[in-house]
């Protein structure tokens, strides 16, 4: 029977975390400020209240430490959920992500499997200071043995957390912050349906004109483009990532059959990164049904800059109309 | 297992106690003994604004007359004012964020004031006492906080390093500048340079801190580790850190470390005094842990009456470092109440122009966020950064703006 709650991302996260914690008492939560505070986002808010100390760890303030430690929960059955409390702070945690979370399943030839899950917020827009609004995603997804994934909506916020944890491998869980709290992109989850597969992209607007891609924050500003589109008689296909490594591109290559055009929409820098590498295989896959090269629309290749700034760093619905323009005048 | 460097007393206990592996719950009190700091504490002044006399340190502060003093004073109700102010004008919507100092008044200028020119301070992101008292205008750290810039004034004229905010990583950049300034020969006698760097407790279980303590041990250098243990870290308090009082810590790593009252101006300059002399005579590093308290919110983003009892706050409040100077300046009859109506007139002056300053300030170019991110800019950028100003240039054409 339909269960259905209307939920901010946030707090769809904080119930597929209850949740996952209820169904298996392995499940740990750890983090800087996650118990009493229920971290800076309230994203765990309540939780250590209802399952202790033990299973809602407060750790020392050190990253390398939180997933170092999460590395030996995890060889010991657990199955823990890091929080790291900005994605600019999870460096420190870096070498333990990319030496021993991403590689001993496959050092140990699958003896020791890694079943942790760490959730990033991640993304600009919320006027902070330096390390708070950067997109990183594409360091993590050239790793070898992690995957990664990123939500947009409350739906996916909610089922996606408990797919994470529930997978034997590490996933890289990124979070909008930006969107944790807001009242506009609250959606009805229904808390007892079958959640779609974890690692499948999705098309979540169809369209004829030109396909924009996108994930994460940036999903909205597609959203908001193609609604802005319509009035301009452009129809825009909107597809969100959702997984970004493994990165689903079938549905991609599929709408660009369809369009003809390819728009790669992110808040991150465009070198080498997770657009680029969608730009290669739809040029790969796609040669002769593109009508234009793939663009892409990205933060620019810069540190994030003063936030009095980030209106023009970050990609918005204008400089998405743009890129369709451009990408229609060729 | 006993543990010998255990010495941190229970209340009562006496001068230095030295007690078997203490239990969990020993550790909490014990850290959190916030009443005296402990047996160990370095103090000058009370918190009833007695001077007692340090056999160790006095010499240090030998030359602050009551007109130096009066001076410490005006710095530490300048920077208040201005914290206030600046907490304010976030509230008002005028800055991003604020990081308050409140309470680490004494601790930051105590230190600050301990520097020379040829010094070096790293700060974190809270020190703005210390920014002040190296000459850094803080209209210039208003910036950081009001999203303008990173960070605005010149390091190398003021001594001051731009402000680090990812907890720990200034410790080890501290540490590699003071092994320049030993190799470079500037370490050995009473005119030599050294280096101050901040960090708080929470600060103290990265794995940064702990490298740079064992860099500037190994390399001998002229480093002072400067903790403000403000007692929290956002909401985990400092049993969350460690089990050992902070100063402790140092001999792991050989090298002298020390528990000052944060709260006491006059003691944050004599220790400072002393570390940096320590430093400067090549016998460095130490470290100083500053035990004081965070009488306001971790950012102004916090709430923390999630995790804090308002009873603590009130007992810090009792040994605020300001008051404790103000009633000895008014007992020893070393300032009149025409200087403290002068002082705090000033400070309204000052926070009147960071205010002015702040509603005016002016809004960076959108060019600037191509602007230093290499020393020689690569042709790629330079290309994004064309496409995008004329693409700007675009709207306004179009009148669309
Ligand atoms: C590497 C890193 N992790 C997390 C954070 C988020 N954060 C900012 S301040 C802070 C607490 C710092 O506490 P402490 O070191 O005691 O210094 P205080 O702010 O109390 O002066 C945390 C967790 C950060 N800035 N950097």
């Amino acid at each position: 029977m339909a269960d259905l709650q209307k939920l901010t991302i946030g707090k769809a996260i904080n119930l597929g975390l209850r949740r996952a914690m209820e169904e298996d008492p392995k499940v740990l939560i750890m983090g800087e400020d996650v118990g009493k505070l229920g971290g800076v986002f309230r994203i765990t808010d309540g939780l250590q209240k209802d399952f202790g100390e033990q299973r809602v760890l407060d750790t020392p303030l050190a990253e390398s430490g939180i997933i170092g430690t999460a590395v030996g929960l995890a060889v010991r059955g657990f199955r823990p959920v890091c929080e790291i409390q900005f994605e600019g702070f999870i460096f420190p945690g870096f070498d333990q992500i990319s030496s021993q979370v991403a590689k001993l399943h496959y050092r140990t030839q699958g003896k020791i499997k890694m079943p942790i899950v760490i959730r990033v917020p991640f993304g600009g827009g919320i006027g902070a200071v330096e390390h708070h609004s950067e997109s990183p995603e594409s360091l993590f997804a050239h790793i070898p043995g992690l995957k990664v994934v990123s939500v947009s909506n409350a739906v996916d916020a909610y089922w996606g957390i408990q797919q994470a944890i529930k997978s034997d491998d590490p996933i890289l869980f990124f979070e909008p912050k930006k969107l944790y709290h807001s009242g506009a992109m609250k959606s009805e989850v229904d808390t007892e349906a079958t959640p779609d597969e974890l690692f499948k992209s999705r098309v979540v607007r169809e369209g004829t004109t030109a396909t924009v891609v996108a994930y994460g924050p940036s999903v909205k500003v597609a959203l908001d483009a193609a609604a802005a589109a319509e009035d301009e008689g452009k129809s825009l296909e909107v597809i969100d990532l959702r997984t970004l490594s493994p990165l689903d591109l079938e549905p991609v290559f599929e709408s660009v059959r369809k369009t003809g055009r390819l728009i790669a929409l992110s808040e991150a820098p465009s070198e080498s990164s997770l657009t680029s590498e969608i730009a290669a295989r739809v040029q790969q896959e796609c040669f002769y049904s593109l009508e234009a090269p793939v663009l892409r629309v990205t933060g620019f290749d810069t540190p994030y800059p003063p936030a009095k700034l980030e209106e023009h760093y970050l990609p918005d619905l204008d400089r998405v109309l743009h890129t369709v323009d451009r990408s229609l005048a060729w | 297992m006993p543990s010998e460097h255990w010495t941190h007393p229970e209340p009562g206990d006496g001068p230095a106690a030295v007690a078997a592996q203490p239990s969990p719950e020993q550790v909490i009190a014990g850290l959190r003994a916030t009443s005296e700091g402990g047996a160990e504490l370095t103090q000058l002044l009370t918190p009833e604004g007695e001077r007692i006399s340090s056999p160790r340190f006095d010499r240090y502060v030998d030359d602050i007359d009551a007109e130096a003093l009066k001076g410490l004073y005006r710095d530490m109700v300048l920077v208040r004012r201005a914290d206030r102010e600046a907490n304010a004008m976030q509230r008002q919507g005028q800055l991003g964020i604020w990081v308050p100092l409140l309470g680490q008044e004494a601790a930051q200028i105590g230190s600050g004031r301990a520097l020379r020119k040829g010094d070096m301070a790293f700060p974190s992101y809270r020190e703005h006492g210390v920014a002040y008292t190296r000459g850094v205008d803080l209209k210039e750290v208003l910036g950081i906080f009001r999203c303008t810039d990173h960070s605005g004034w010149d390091y190398k004229a003021h001594g001051f390093h731009p402000y680090t905010i990812v907890i720990g990583n200034q410790v080890l950049n501290a540490a590699g500048y003071a092994m320049g300034q030993k190799f470079e020969g500037k370490v050995g006698d009473d005119d030599s340079e050294a280096t101050i760097c901040y960090f708080g407790d929470g600060a103290t279980s990265q794995g940064d801190v702990h490298e740079g303590f064992v860099w500037a041990a190994v390399y001998d250098a002229p480093l002072v580790f400067f903790c403000q243990n403000n007692q929290w870290a956002i909401s985990e308090p400092t049993e969350r850190q460690s089990r050992l009082p902070l100063y402790q810590r140092a001999r792991g790593y050989g090298f002298p470390g020390i528990r000052v009252d944060g709260n006491d101006v006059l003691a944050c300059l004599a220790v400072s005094r002393w570390a940096l002399e320590e430093c400067r005579h090549g016998n460095g590093p130490v470290l100083i842990e500053a035990f004081t308290y965070r009488m306001d919110a971790h950012t102004t983003t916090d709430d923390p009456t999630r995790y804090r009892l308002s009873d603590e706050l009130e007992e810090w409040k009792l040994k605020d470092p300001i008051e404790r100077v103000r009633a000895y300046l008014a007992r020893g009859g070393g300032a009149d109440q025409a200087f403290f109506d002068q002082v705090q007139a000033d400070s309204d002056a000052f926070a009147a122009e960071l205010r002015d300053y702040c509603f005016n300030m002016p809004e960076p170019p959108p060019d600037r966020i191509f602007s230093n991110v290499y020393a020689e800019s690569t042709p790629m950028l330079d290309a994004q950064r064309e496409e995008y100003l004329s693409y700007l240039d675009g709207f306004v054409g179009a009148g669309e703006h």
